[in-house]
């Protein structure tokens, strides 16, 4: 029982800090965005804006739940969950400190894992969009579906150089080959690139934000949601942030290790240098087109992601 | 190993039930939820057998990518309720025969088949002592399995060709320099 009670404790530990992180890192997208903008962010609502979040949140939960009267209410209801639940699923295997002590699960098939679940997410958004029977969200979930399924390819094929030169799927595995060695950001770099590309088209980010391009399609696949069902949509986005942030600093910078720090500290500012990236892209870029996106995903990226599959075989097999 | 066999029911269970639910509702996005429904649950039975590699791939391709177009498929065209025309011949009852055929030959099939505890290679001991079910499930695929693993690969091909051919074939005509060209 001790060990099912301690399992409880790390479950409830991750998905509440991770929350905590989601709350501000709409702050600090805020704060960052404004900056790079030169204008201040939030800055009303408690001290420079810390505030914020919190408030927002309570807006969020006493806000009335509106349902379109022509929506299929049971789908409309089951998408923003379909949305979240995957994303907070994916936590499971990902160290946070190097014996992997801090995780809830060291699957042997780690990373696999995470892509799998995770990838269940665009449900959430497909039916959230053919659910609320308007125009502007079928159209934003008809996007989303084409170009997650497109992504996904890249994105799965990039770490396979990294699972060769491993040896292994499982986060703790792939982070303890690293250490000692060279971090896989040297010797995978053609595979960190596609990464890194491929996980901003799958969390829906800028400059892919064609799902949801604002001034296009109003809001795309959540324009019918409001209240608390709008916030899942946006807690899953951040939360899959994070989570294509941790497969990022386990697989290509070395998990949690570095120096002197302690190594949950490490890791974490790995995983908000991510996502700080992420931020940064959005303040910086156009949205892609839709042609281009598909172009960009199917010629460039996935031709780009087998030639690294070979290169690492090659190398693996005669070096 | 009671709640073993608890879980296995349970996911058995909403397996059968979801799959039922394919069958009989009657919007197709409804259906599409159904399905997914049941391949989680074949992915959970997976889990319960200590296949997780299995597992995670069932729902990687099952019910990420190929669910995914489906359900794109089905939102494209718009699928209506199909009643049967004057003069067709009633599907139902074709249906229902290959339905029952089908049932047969895969309860011949596993009835036939093994059930005794899994020996050897396929213990989870024994993967675990030699590099796990991944690695394993490779070796075998590449080595032993390798022919019917190509002839799959080749059928994914030509199907693949297909699929781009098809639908492009009424706006690809030929000019007079033997050239072809997308009109």
């Amino acid at each position: 029982m001790p060990a099912l009670l301690l399992l409880a404790i790390k479950v409830i530990l991750t998905v509440t800090v991770v929350l905590l992180t989601v709350a501000y890192c709409v702050y600090a997208e805020r704060k960052v965005i404004g900056h790079m903008q030169q204008r201040p962010g939030p800055q009303f609502v408690g001290w420079r804006g810390l505030l914020q979040s919190p408030a927002d949140v309570l807006k969020l939960i006493i806000k009335e739940d509106i349902v379109p009267t022509k929506a299929d209410k049971f789908i409309h209801f089951i998408a923003p969950v379909l949305c979240l639940v995957p994303a907070v699923l994916a936590l499971a295997p990902i160290p946070f400190n190097k014996s992997g002590s801090l995780l809830i699960a060291d699957i042997n098939i780690g990373v696999l894992y995470i892509l799998a679940v995770s990838e269940l997410g665009i449900f959430g958004i497909i039916l959230a969009g053919w659910g609320s029977n308007s125009k502007y969200s079928l159209m934003g979930a008809m996007r989303s579906a084409a170009q997650m399924v497109s992504y996904e390819v890249a994105l799965g094929l990039s770490l396979v150089g990294v699972f060769m030169m491993s040896g292994s799927m499982s986060m703790v595995e792939i982070s303890k080959a690293q250490s000692g060695s060279v971090w896989y950001i040297l010797p995978q770099f053609l595979g960190f690139f596609v990464y890194c590309v491929a996980a901003v088209a799958e969390t829906n980010r800028t400059p892919f934000d064609l799902p949801e391009a604002e001034t296009e399609l109003v809001a795309g696949f959540h324009v019918e949601y409001s209240g608390m069902k709008f916030a899942f949509f946006f807690l899953a986005e951040y939360t899959n942030m994070i989570v294509v942030s941790s497969i990022a600093a386990t697989c290509f910078l070395g998990g949690a290790s570095g120096w002197l720090l302690p190594p949950l500290v490490w890791y974490l500012i790995k995983v908000y240098a991510f996502l700080f990236i992420f931020f940064w892209l959005r303040a910086t870029f156009p949205r892609y087109r839709y042609d281009q996106l598909m172009e960009i995903g199917w010629k460039f990226l996935i031709p780009l992601a087998l030639a690294n599959v070979v290169i690492t075989a090659l190398i693996k097999a005669y070096i | 190993m009671t709640v073993h066999i608890l879980l296995f029911y349970f996911f058995a269970f909403i397996a059968v039930a979801s799959a039922i639910g394919v069958i009989t509702l009657r919007n197709t996005i409804h259906c599409a939820v159904s399905l997914l429904l049941t391949f989680f649950c074949v992915a959970a039975l997976f889990v319960l057998l200590e296949a997780e590699f299995l597992a995670a791939v069932q729902l990687y391709i099952y019910a990420g990518a190929i669910m995914v177009l489906v359900v794109f498929v089905i939102m494209l065209v718009n699928v209506r309720e199909d009643l049967p025309q004057p003069g067709q011949i009633p599907l139902n009852a074709v249906a229902v025969f290959v339905g029952i055929g089908i049932f047969f030959f895969l309860m011949f099939v596993i009835m036939a088949g093994d059930f005794s505890p899994p020996r050897g290679i396929y213990t989870a001991a024994y993967q675990a002592a030699n590099g796990g079910q991944t690695k394993l499930i490779g070796k075998v695929l590449y080595t032993e399995y390798l022919f019917p693993f190509e002839i799959a690969s080749v059928l994914l091909l030509v199907a693949m060709i297909g699929g781009i051919i098809l639908p492009t074939r009424r706006r690809f005509r030929r000019n007079g320099k033997g050239k072809g060209e997308m009109v």
